[in-house]
């Protein structure tokens, strides 16, 4: 069974501030991370590797530091990895069409694993767009899935109702946060992954003609939630009698 | 050329609707929809009276939409109709079948669209990202313009039965896959829509077991039409509640009055579902968890002790 896992580089949206003079969000200088859930997509791969044999390869799509991060996922254990340095300015059009051609030049994948959606962007349109430009069956958001030699069984919370697909291989299947715990690699495995191959290779040279994003990204702006942000603490007693009188002052208690 | 509505959920397409029949007249185009799956006319007539000139039925043999043929149905409709702007409801449904239509098309895709509006020419989207910290505006460098958007983005117009539009039905065969749905079962709901509501008090991990939510039951009732929300592992790992009470990044959006947050670390995540409330308080025994950095008001202390005292106090305000 050959495997590829998806896996982005992002920032810690949790350490994010918002720069007061420009209003604009501050991405320098902060520590960036392999997006939560596509660790679970990982796993998820590693796992099935263990019942069925097979290998199982990390695309990545991101600038060249994104090496260090993608040592994590193969210190998991996964068998090696590419990384795809796009153009500037690279929307989604153009990050799954560079998958989608990666994918095809490995020759035969089974199966691909996406996480539901990256914790930064959180679109979720690179599973489904490169099972699209791919051809094949998706099963989206699966919380558990079962795969055999033949087929992939996936339980998929879509919403208001919970859905069981299957499907032959191949296939691409996102999996959302739910479905497994990511293991935490050892000592060894964190020492041994440096001998992993990792294959980086540039967008233009991998012969894609007339790629260009269909989206522009004119501008972001920091949101900040403006708040009154009265802290109470020590005696509680004082502070749910003022907390009540502040919530009846400023008419929410019904 | 027309504007192309398509949601699985009859509510947001309707909403939709209001704002194709509104960016129609600056793209010189028509505000058209697409309904997929049974009971196709009755749904049709509804989306003509909300503005619909034009609504397609296809896929009629359907009982549940999969994604693979849904994208191509759209798919070959959108060849024929040419559309400057495709609209897709946000449910799970719309968000995996959007991005495959995407590819389909090779067309760019803006996902959970706040605002839309047409300049020089081009379609310009806002959206939010990094978890709420920021917002994107993007523009659209080609057509078509795909957009999905959420629930309550836009104000229906009022239903107008007398409303002329044509309904056309579109007979087209999707390609075999190699995938089925074996099984669909509605998930465990308690009915509520916290979306709708007025008053939120939600629970965390601060609990340490599912009985003790009766606290928050008794803080519920001291205030008037409350909704009980939750946090992702709460809904998610422990199960303790149904889903249709998780708000958060993909559980569900809510903009309340009033949000209390109970025993909740306050993850980005989750307070991306609940940013839009109009007062937040937080009760969390740790000084330094993140909620309290986007309150208005927090009390730091186990909410064991907290909230009882909270009740009273409120009871005698009240």
């Amino acid at each position: 069974m050959n495997i590829v896992v998806c896996a982005k580089q992002v920032v810690d949206v949790g350490e994010i501030k918002v720069n007061p003079s420009t209003g604009k969000p501050i991405l320098e200088g902060i520590p960036k991370k392999i997006s939560d859930i596509d660790k679970n997509a990982a796993e998820e791969a590693l796992r099935i590797k263990e019942k069925l044999k097979g290998k199982v390869t990390v695309i990545t799509v991101g600038s060249e530091d994104a090496r260090e991060r993608i040592k994590e996922v193969l210190a998991m254990g996964a068998d090696d990895a590419i990384l795809i340095v796009p153009p500037d300015g690279a929307d989604y059009h153009v990050v799954s069409n560079l998958i989608e051609k990666a994918i095809k030049d490995m020759g035969q994948v089974d199966l691909v694993l996406c996480g539901e959606a990256s914790i930064d962007m959180f679109s979720g349109q690179m599973g489904p767009r490169i099972a699209g430009a791919l051809g094949i069956p998706q099963l989206s958001y699966a919380s558990k899935i079962t795969a055999e030699a033949d087929k992939i069984t996936a339980e998929r919370n879509m919403g208001d109702k919970r859905v069981v697909s299957e499907s032959t291989y191949p296939a691409l299947v996102t999996v959302t946060k739910e479905i497994n715990v990511p293991r935490l690699p050892s000592l060894m495995q964190i020492l041994g992954s440096a001998a992993k191959p990792i294959k980086i290779v540039k967008a233009a040279d991998m012969g894609i003609p007339d790629l260009a994003s269909k989206v522009i990204l004119e501008d972001v702006k920091g949101l900040a939630m403006n708040r009154k942000n009265m802290i109470f603490k020590d005696d509680l007693d004082q502070a749910v009698k003022v907390l009540a009188e502040n919530l009846s002052k400023d008419g929410v208690l019904g | 050329m027309m504007v192309l509505v398509f949601s699985d959920n009859e509510k947001i397409a309707i909403e939709m609707l209001a704002k194709a029949v509104d960016i129609s007249k600056e793209l010189g185009s028509k505000p058209s929809a697409v309904v997929l799956g049974r009971d196709g006319q009755e749904k049709a007539r509804k989306l003509v009276a909300a503005g619909a000139s034009v609504v397609y039925l296809a896929g009629q043999e359907m009982d549940e939409i999969k994604a693979e043929e849904g994208s191509e149905i759209l798919h070959s409709i959108c060849k024929e109709v040419d559309p400057p702007l495709i609209m897709i409801g946000s449910t799970k449904t719309g968000k995996e079948i959007a991005p495959r239509l995407a590819s389909l098309l090779d067309a760019g895709l803006s996902t959970d669209s706040r605002k839309l509006y047409v300049r020089d020419g081009s379609i310009v989207t806002e959206r939010i990202v990094y978890s709420g910290n920021g917002v994107a505006t993007e523009r659209f460098a080609s057509k078509p313009a795909i957009v999905t958007v959420q629930a309550k983005t836009y104000d229906p117009l009022p239903p107008d039965d007398s409303r002329g539009g044509e309904i056309v039905t579109k007979d087209i065969a999707p390609r075999e896959y190699g995938s089925k749905i074996l099984k669909v079962e509605s998930m465990v709901s308690e009915g509520v829509n916290v979306e709708d509501a007025q008053i939120i008090v939600s629970c965390g991990r601060g609990f340490k077991s599912s009985q003790d939510l009766k606290l928050i039951e008794d803080l519920a009732k001291s205030l008037k039409g409350y909704t009980l929300g939750c946090s992702r592992p709460i809904a998610a790992d422990l199960k303790w509640l149904s889903e249709d009470h998780w708000i958060g990044l993909s559980g569900h959006k809510v903009k309340p009055k009033l949000y209390i947050a109970c025993g909740i670390s306050g993850q980005i995540q989750h307070v991306a579902g609940m940013r839009d409330s109009g007062i937040i308080v937080a009760i969390n025994k740790d000084e330094n968890a993140p909620i309290f950095k986007v309150v208005d008001y927090g009390i730091v202390g186990d909410l064991y002790t907290v909230i009882p005292k909270l009740v009273q106090a409120i009871n005698e305000k009240a």
